[in-house]
């Protein structure tokens, strides 16, 4: 299956990643190698085999409904590039 | 450092030697060694301070005052944490991760975060915002990844074990190539709290060291129920200290004829050959088996990995933690930009791929299919295990290969995991040992059990090393 440029944009949009007109086909050309080795498992008998999405063949587990995570929001907001009056701070989104 | 941690433990114990200065001993040869890039950052403050706390309490147990290094996806509090990413340079976690915590908890003295594949994306140690670490054994090779600065640390004797994370065999390929062991446990087995998220159904906490017999003290310590992490598993510990001591007699260990197929050299094959027939000897019986489906298994996994990786790396959006861009413009320029600079070019990669395979028209094509295949993979090891207590093979295809040799082909690096990756799909236990080596360069084997095997499987190893000594040899020596 092979990718083209107009793809590429696409999914980079959904991804939130930018991406240089320039570098555009070489993206396509290695993504349309590595979709092609996902591609093998077409010719597969796997039709009707459940799927697995997890090792574990195990139930979530239960926990009583008690508060476990304590106020650490000056500790978190210390991480952010930029945090004002208790709050992370963004670009204006409304016009 | 040649000492093992029993040996170690037993210095300490009689005051030949102390914890304040073994750390030093090894903060020392982490800065004469700066040449392997195997650190990201030292934290001498930290190890002379917990050095001190461990003095006097020897007696507690076999960590007890032991310098270590972590790999840097395991968040350490108040020590930068940055996953070898330019999108966590800065990360200065405000907890300990669970597998920090028990380390802790016993004493033993972490001096630094090692070097690795960003987000533990790569086989070769070259994706790292940090550059590239040198296998000690070759400086013009790579010492395999993502765990890779810690199998050089290891290997180069800077400390006697480090903590790894293998999601694809980032454990044990690293092993293989740096001559020493490595272990990746059950699914389940360790915490993966405070563990950076590549691919959250594969992820594992895992242990690089000189012998079974340390993977053994480290796994001892981490190994436990997190309820913190929602798929850590509730069962009890097992004594691997005493499993230790079980011998081989009796033991069925399966050969894959998978293991052995095109690609693999000759000079590992031999060598991996060389240490089964050591095997017999020691009293097992080889039995041939067939994995039939696992040569969908690096298909299948660079659909899931991606996949789950797209979804867990969508959290790195510049706003709570992480890089941000300059004067970003509007909310999606910040994502953008924030994204495009924090991230390097294998990660974009995977992140796009992993869009790509869960996005609307194409998720039954690639993941649900991917997903098929991970069952039919996993149902080989289940009816191997009917037969055999054990399989082995090559853990890895080469021996190390050329700092640069593959970086251009993502394909061929990919190819390096094909004897790794169907292990974590199917959840399983496995540990790869050196078992000799091909033209100057280490050969490791891979010995995979049933689920919470480990201690069978480290018995298993124990004992081939117990009687072999391709696990004492070291570069230069």
């Amino acid at each position: 299956m092979s990718i083209d440029t107009a793809t590429v944009a696409r999914i980079a949009r959904l991804a939130r990643l930018p991406l240089d007109a320039d570098a555009a086909p070489q993206i396509a050309d290695e993504l349309t190698r590595v979709l092609d080795l996902a591609g093998q498992l077409a010719n597969a008998p796997l039709d009707g085999v459940v799927p697995m999405a997890h090792p574990q063949a195990q139930t979530l587990a239960w926990r009583a409904d008690a508060v476990t995570e304590f106020d650490r929001a000056d500790a978190l907001l210390a991480l952010a590039p930029d945090a004002r009056s208790g709050l992370y701070a963004v670009p204006k989104v409304l016009g | 450092m040649a000492s093992g941690i029993a040996q170690l433990a037993q210095d300490l114990r009689a005051r030949k030697t102390s914890a304040t200065e073994l750390a030093q001993a090894a903060l020392a040869r982490a800065r004469a060694r700066a040449d392997l890039n195997a650190f990201i950052t030292l934290d001498e403050a930290g190890a002379l301070a917990t050095a001190q706390r461990a003095e006097g309490r020897f007696a507690n147990g076999a960590l007890v005052g032991i310098p270590f290094a972590h790999k840097d996806i395991f968040c350490t509090n108040g020590v930068r944490t940055t996953c070898a990413s330019r999108m966590l340079e800065n990360f200065v976690p405000p907890y300990d991760a669970g597998v920090v915590e028990h380390l802790r908890d016993v004493h033993a003295v972490s001096i630094g975060k090692t070097n690795m594949d960003e987000f533990a994306m790569g086989s070769s140690n070259e994706n790292s915002h940090f550059g590239a670490v040198k296998n000690p054994w070759d400086a013009t090779r790579v010492p395999g990844g993502s765990s890779g600065g810690s199998a050089a640390a290891v290997a180069a004797g800077i400390v006697p074990f480090a903590t790894g994370t293998d999601t694809g065999g980032s454990v044990r390929q690293p092993a293989a190539f740096c001559g020493i062991t490595g272990l990746k446990p059950t699914y389940g087995r360790v915490s993966r709290w405070g563990m950076i998220a590549y691919a959250s159904s594969l992820d594992c906490a895992g242990v690089l060291a000189r012998s079974a017999e340390d993977c053994m003290y480290v796994l001892s310590a981490i190994a436990g129920h997190d309820p913190r992490d929602a798929t850590s598993v509730a069962r009890g510990l097992d004594n691997y200290n005493a499993a230790l001591s079980t011998t081989l007699q009796g033991i069925k260990i399966g050969v894959a004829r998978e293991y052995f197929g095109a690609g693999v050299e000759s000079g590992v094959a031999a060598a991996v050959r060389y240490a089964l027939a050591q095997y017999e000897k020691l009293g097992a019986t080889l039995v041939d088996v067939s994995l039939p489906h696992a040569h969908l298994a690096i298909p299948a996994y660079y659909v899931i990995a991606p996949a789950e990786a797209s979804s867990n790396l969508a959290r790195y959006d510049g706003v709570r933690y992480g890089h941000r861009c300059a004067d970003p413009q509007t909310l999606e320029d910040l994502y953008t930009r924030s994204r495009g600079e924090g991230f390097g070019a294998e990660v974009r990669r995977r992140i796009l791929v992993g869009t790509y395979a869960l996005s609307a028209g194409y998720y039954d094509a690639y993941y649900l299919r991917a997903q098929r295949a991970r069952r039919v993979i996993a149902n080989d090891f289940v009816e191997a295990f009917k037969q055999v207590d054990l399989i082995a093979g090559p853990t890895t295809p080469t021996t190390a290969f050329k700092l640069g040799e593959k970086t251009a082909d993502p394909l061929a690096m990919y190819a390096a995991d094909v004897n790794t990756v169907a292990v974590n799909l199917a959840g399983l236990p496995a540990i790869s040992i050196p078992a000799g080596f091909s033209d100057g360069l280490p050969v490791g084997m891979q010995l995979i059990a049933p689920a919470f095997a480990e201690g069978p499987l480290l018995a298993a190893a124990h004992q081939f090393q117990s009687a072999t000594d391709w696990h004492t040899r070291s570069p230069g020596a």
